[in-house]
């Protein structure tokens, strides 16, 4: 059976992957900041179907205890790990981060510096176990860069990039990389934003990445006409964008 | 995060689509550690989980509602004993693609698998085997409770007795249910052991269905509400035993809805002839007047979950249900009249349903089920003509000392409301004051 390893297992995406992983009797390693919440979903997830969960309580910018994540995961999985998937995440409020350089480089820190790190780690222990599947959660707002969201894009531009170079590195390794861009969710990050047909369940999205995984597929856009939204947004000349109000 | 099941649920809408609510605040809970200030806002709180319900017992026309949709995770489910523990939000469809595989099955089932845990209390729903199970409150362990003090109650049989006598059938009026303990019931398969009898009249459905509720768990009829006589098919039913071609899922399936209704049908698509048609077409369709037959327990117990959002076939203006109980007497009088009167008005739906209630107690006080027949009809929505015609079965039911089901309902007027549920006082102390609803505030205004 799989080992799993979810960073963020709080978030409704990743609960919705690691309930994927679960009801094939997957073994899960969970690590998130709040022990309530993530001890409620442990306890889903063993219900649903899980060989065995544990769990690891982390706030991923704190950079000290990444190495104590690794070998937490080691000594979980002694055996290997078959999936990690890093879904966490913040989305910043942008007039407070347009103003306030602390708060930006806050946002940045947890979005993509502490994820750049923790894929650094992943990508070593992948590399010697020369199998395997890393997943990242990034988004479409990573693709360009607009005035209402760019620290939050900025960030996922990062990651994306850093992970498209890791994908290549990895794959001489059998190591899939995959970057999943989700369009808007209906999740506890986007409570505020009220509600259209452009947002996706997070059920959905969570079965996607559970298939994107196990296919080791590239770059996922959830849903797929993202692809071609964000296609048309990157094509529009610099000239005619910023006079846009995106 | 569970997937809202329908259109009118990303709406919060009730299923019937009548009356139309406005909520001026929707709150998604996401986890049951931390619950927002019920008490906190200025207008009134109440639990909106798959909105399934028909009428307004779902709805806070003016006030908040509490998503509970995302509050959906097993808390401890012990595959020896069939004991589940989960959140209100959690529905019976996830329910039973976990625990079938390990042979599992609802003490207690709706006709729609899409309706959450907290709901099923809080109507204290039944199903096809009330005549020997009882309603879904009988098979609660317990709950939590939430009160808008912020007090975190455990209701049992043992603990809080008064909650838990209040919050099962409580309408959601009591607080907030954070997570439900119940026992399920064993099976071999998922595979039901169905008999169909075809019925030419009301006392024939009575003598057929006393035999069947000695014979069968599950119990139920289809009565063609366009004829007064009382024609119609008796379904009754058992979970197959284990054996050759039958056994449990080793998998787990997820079964999708094959059809929807896209769009809403015109309002003349179900009017007398269609509907007539169908009902003959249906009535007939079954050439032997007893047939046997084994089918899976999906089509068996949830036929129109296979249609998604099949209310909008009722048009915009929704459809009504009228579900009443009456209790027996020496020549049936009352259930002879209702049908009368259903198959006089020419309005009476393909959906009509009958079936005797059992003399088991419910724990809730404000329970709907009591020994008696109970009567269920669709009506599509014709405004104030439907309303009136209700108010005349209405009085026919009180008459009788019968109930209506508030879970199906939007038209009881106060007055029948107090007649049908005598205790509703003693109910009303239990009331959480943060709480309130659509419902609730028209039967007691």
């Amino acid at each position: 059976m799989s080992t799993v390893l979810i960073i963020g297992a709080t978030s409704a995406i990743a609960h919705e992957a690691s309930r994927r992983f679960a009801v094939e009797g997957a073994r899960l390693l969970l690590v998130a900041r709040n022990e309530a919440k993530l001890q409620a979903n442990a306890d889903d997830l063993m219900a649903r179907g899980a060989s065995s969960i544990d769990t690891f309580i982390l706030d991923a910018n704190d950079f000290d205890r990444h190495a104590a994540l690794m070998e937490a995961v080691h000594s979980t999985f002694p055996n290997g790990l078959d999936h990690a998937l890093l879904a966490y995440g913040t989305l910043p409020d942008q007039t407070e981060v347009a103003a306030d350089a602390d708060a930006a480089v806050d946002a940045f820190t947890t979005n993509a510096t502490s994820v750049i790190a923790l894929l650094t780690h992943l990508a070593g222990l992948f590399e010697k176990q020369e199998r395997g599947a890393i997943a990242v959660i990034s988004s479409v707002a990573g693709d360009r860069g607009r005035p209402s969201n760019y620290v939050y894009g900025a960030a996922k531009g990062a990651v994306s990039l850093f992970a498209q170079g890791l994908r290549a590195r990895m794959a001489k390794h059998g190591v899939s990389v995959t970057t999943i861009k989700p369009g808007f969710v209906d999740t506890p990050m986007t409570a505020d934003i009220p509600k259209n047909r452009l947002f996706a369940d997070p059920a959905d999205v969570g079965a996607r990445i559970h298939k994107a995984m196990k296919k080791g597929q590239d770059v996922v856009y959830i849903p797929a006409f993202w692809r071609c939204v964000m296609g048309v947004i990157k094509a529009i000349p610099e000239r005619v964008f910023k006079k846009l109000d995106l | 995060m569970g997937k809202p099941t329908a259109a009118s649920q990303r709406a919060f809408q009730s299923w019937g689509r009548y009356p139309k609510s406005e909520p001026t605040r929707i709150v998604g809970i996401q986890d049951r550690s931390s619950l927002p200030e019920f008490a906190g806002g200025k207008s009134t709180v109440l639990a909106y989980g798959q909105g399934r319900s028909y009428g307004d017992v779902c709805l806070n026309n003016g006030g908040t509602l509490l998503s509970t949709s995302a509050l959906d995770r097993f808390i401890n489910f012990d595959p020896d004993t069939g004991l589940l523990r989960a959140e209100g939000g959690t529905t019976l469809a996830d329910v039973l693609v976990q625990t079938v595989p390990h042979g599992w099955f609802l003490p207690v089932s709706p006709g729609t698998k899409f309706i959450s845990l907290g709901g099923a209390v809080a109507n204290d729903i039944h199903g096809k085997n009330h005549h020997v199970a009882g309603t879904f409150g009988r098979h609660v362990t317990q709950f939590e409770l939430v009160r808008s003090s912020g007090e975190r109650l455990i209701c049992s049989p043992d603990r809080n007795t008064e909650l838990f006598g209040a919050t099962i059938a409580g309408l959601g009026l009591t607080g907030f249910i954070t997570w439900v303990e119940f026992q399920l019931r064993p099976i071999e398969s998922d595979q039901i052991d169905m008999t169909t009898t075809r019925f030419r009249s009301l006392d024939e459905f009575l003598s057929l269905s006393e035999a069947a509720n000695e014979e069968s768990p599950y119990v139920v009829a289809w009565i063609d509400g366009l004829r007064a006589e009382g024609r119609g098919l008796l379904m009754q039913g058992d979970h197959a035993p284990a054996g050759p071609g039958t056994s449990l899922p080793s998998t787990l399936p997820t079964r999708k809805a094959r059809l929807s209704a896209p769009f809403d049908a015109p309002g003349w698509l179900l009017n007398p002839f269609s509907i007539r048609a169908f009902n003959t077409a249906y009535f007939r369709k079954q050439i032997a007047r007893v047939k046997r037959t084994r089918i899976h327990y999906d089509p068996y117990f949830y036929p129109l979950d296979a249609i998604r959002d099949w209310n909008r076939g009722y048009g915009k203006r929704g459809l009504l249900q009228y579900q009443c109980v009456v209790p027996f007497d020496d020549s049936n009088a009352t259930v002879r009249e209702l049908l009368s009167r259903i198959a006089g008005s020419g309005a009476g739906s393909f959906l009509a349903v009958i079936k005797t209630f059992g003399d088991i107690p419910s724990p809730g006080m404000m329970s709907f089920p009591r020994p008696g027949i109970t009567l269920a009809l669709d009506f599509a929505n014709k405004g104030e003509r439907t309303i009136r015609f209700f108010h005349s079965l209405d009085a026919i039911v009180r008459e009788a000392v019968g109930a209506v089901y508030p879970a199906k309902d939007a038209c009881m007027s106060g007055e029948s409301f107090r007649a049908y549920f005598p205790r509703w006082e003693e109910f009303s102390t239990h009331i959480d004051p943060a709480f309130s609803s659509s419902f609730w505030r028209r039967v007691t205004s």
